[in-house]
């Protein structure tokens, strides 16, 4: 009975294994070695017949002052757009669930549009939307009276352009989530606090946010680890400009696998891998403790 | 009380203002000359409507050859995953069988590998095997996902056993089961998988522009991308029909099948 299992499992699970085999974990580990080399786009025909170099590309890649300045773009990325994602798609949870009674679905969807359209087509548009004089939102601020800068060739507003298209983008993802989340909540949770005297802004504040810490935990974490990796938007809106202040890890790395550096651009990948991966214990072990 | 819910409801109407406003603008825009484009202040609805932006990107840009390689890429890589994520995920989820946990522990952990790490000798294994700037090349790292495997486990893990014990009895071989009583039950979490997945190869980026080398190998975002960032970037009405391109069939399989997706994000927590 058993062995009948384990054939019929092995059958089932060996396409998967050779593909995972090929394409994930040989190129992991392939990444981790190519990244101690000085393995160069020469060298593609030929990928054993290369230099180790230590940690040669690590540190280059630590003392190379574009990729200090791509780093930090990255994390202003995250540090900024993450809580400001979260903000919005909580808020708009909240809005829909305590409040829009009518129509839930149809808003529902609606915010959830941006999160299923490509990126690269959405850059597109909203370089349109950012243009200075002829742009949808310079437009609309000018109703108001005020005058926009021109966003995208701005030092200053460029990277904050795109943390607004991110947000933009991606808010309705965590929104379901928090949705989920929120229907999960008892309402004589609610009502105990309503009683209790508590209003409005204290109930979410001390009741609901509270019990929704391992949702929004969740999230933070899956939309950290997709803006860690933010590469679109500079190269379809900015190609990492004005002066460098939108390039980001992953398209520096890129840029580098481009100029034929493979080892250098590995170093690179791996060294916001590890980032990632150390996220991802630290969500997991704070997850374990509650 | 009244009041309150009128506030509620003109912040919810603003907030789908600000999410539709730009795709308004797009399919407005892909409709309007180049000249009306560059006008301050700028029109609404396109003074001249013109097909002109969409004429182009059918003759002098090969914008039918990128949807062409958008799709079958799409389908063929769906396909893949629905086969593989279903067989998979019913192993891990209702077959004893040794190592079945450190092989699940080993999907998980590959649901945080970002495409950026894997890319380079990726590149290279698929150039060394022949494979670069062709379908099989756009293909193949894609045809299973971990998301897809967790999906499909956590959908066969509410299944129950009975099914399975029933038709052991009957005498049914291991993998009979699998593929005619368990997987049928499965359409539901096959249908989320599916639009996921479609639109997740239909939107990949990375991959197709690294390994897609000449024009005829191009998908949509690829096209869209380097149009952009080329020659044509001051076009600015070829690249909004572009855009529109590249965007409506997303937005009309996500408006036919929402309740999938919408589910599949309930069931795993994850997209």
């Amino acid at each position: 009975m058993r062995s009948r299992q384990t054939a019929a499992a092995w059958i089932l699970v060996l396409p998967f294994v050779i593909l995972f085999l090929a394409f994930t974990a040989g190129p992991v580990l392939g990444s981790l070695g190519m990244s101690f080399t000085d393995i160069k786009q020469r060298d593609l025909r030929t990928p054993f017949a290369v230099e180790g170099v230590g940690f040669g590309n690590y540190l280059k890649a630590l003392q190379d002052e574009t990729f200090r300045k791509a780093a930090f773009n990255t994390a202003y990325f995250v540090v900024i757009g993450v809580p400001l994602t979260l903000v919005v798609a909580l808020g708009a949870a909240v809005l829909l669930d305590r409040g829009v009674k009518r129509f839930q679905a149809l808003f529902k969807v609606g915010y959830y549009l941006p999160v299923v359209t490509s990126i690269v087509a959405i850059a597109v548009i909203w370089r349109f939307v950012l243009a200075p004089d002829a742009g949808l939102l310079n437009t609309v601020l000018g109703w108001f009276g005020i005058d926009g800068p021109n966003w995208l060739a701005s030092k200053t507003w460029a990277m904050p352009s795109l943390i607004a298209m991110a947000v933009w983008r991606n808010f309705g993802s965590a929104m379901i989530i928090f949705l989920a989340g929120l229907q999960g909540i008892p309402q004589s949770v609610e009502e105990a606090g309503q009683l209790d005297g508590a209003g409005s802004w204290q109930r979410f504040r001390y009741l609901i946010v509270p019990l929704l810490r391992p949702t929004i935990l969740f999230t933070s974490v899956t939309t950290g680890i997709g803006y860690l990796q933010f590469f679109e938007e500079p190269f379809v809106m900015t190609q990492g400009g004005p002066l460098n202040s939108t390039v980001s890890v992953s398209m520096y790395t890129y840029q580098q696998f481009g100029f034929g550096n493979y080892g250098l651009a590995t170093s690179m990948a791996y060294l916001l891998f590890v980032v990632i991966a150390v996220i991802t214990f630290i969500q997991f072990r704070l997850l374990r403790e509650k | 009380m009244m009041r309150r819910t009128w506030w509620i409801y003109l912040i919810a109407v603003l907030g789908l203002v600000a999410v539709a406003a730009p795709f308004v603008w797009m399919l407005l825009g892909s409709f309007k000359t180049q000249g009306e484009l560059l006008q301050v202040p700028p029109t609404w609805l396109p003074q001249n409507a013109t097909t002109e932006n969409y004429d182009a990107l059918f003759s002098k840009a090969n914008f039918p050859r990128y949807f062409l390689n958008s799709g079958v890429v799409a389908l063929v890589v769906t396909a893949g995953n629905l086969t593989f994520c279903s067989m998979i995920g019913y192993a891990l989820a209702k077959l004893n069988f040794k190592g079945r946990n450190g092989l699940f522990v080993l999907v998980m952990a590959t649901l945080m590998i970002p495409g950026m790490v894997t890319f380079v000798p990726l590149f290279v294994l698929v150039t060394n095997a022949g494979l670069a700037n062709s379908y099989p090349g756009l293909i193949l790292p894609f045809l299973v996902s971990p998301f897809g495997v967790f999906l499909m486990r956590q959908f066969f893990l509410g299944l129950p056993d009975d099914l399975i014990d029933a038709g052991r009895v009957d005498g049914s071989s291991e993998l009979g089961i699998f593929a005619r009583i368990m997987l049928p039950l499965t359409r539901p979490a096959l249908a989320t998988l599916g639009i996921l997945t479609f639109l997740g190869s239909w939107n990949n980026f990375l991959w197709p522009l690294v390994i897609a080398q000449t024009e005829d190998k191009y998908t949509l975002p690829v096209a869209l991308a380097l149009y952009s960032t080329g020659q044509n970037a001051q076009n600015f009405g070829l690249l909004m029909a572009g855009a529109v391109v590249v965007v409506v069939p997303v937005l009309v399989i996500f408006l036919a099948f929402q309740r999938h997706v919408t589910k599949g994000i309930a069931i795993t927590g994850l997209k």
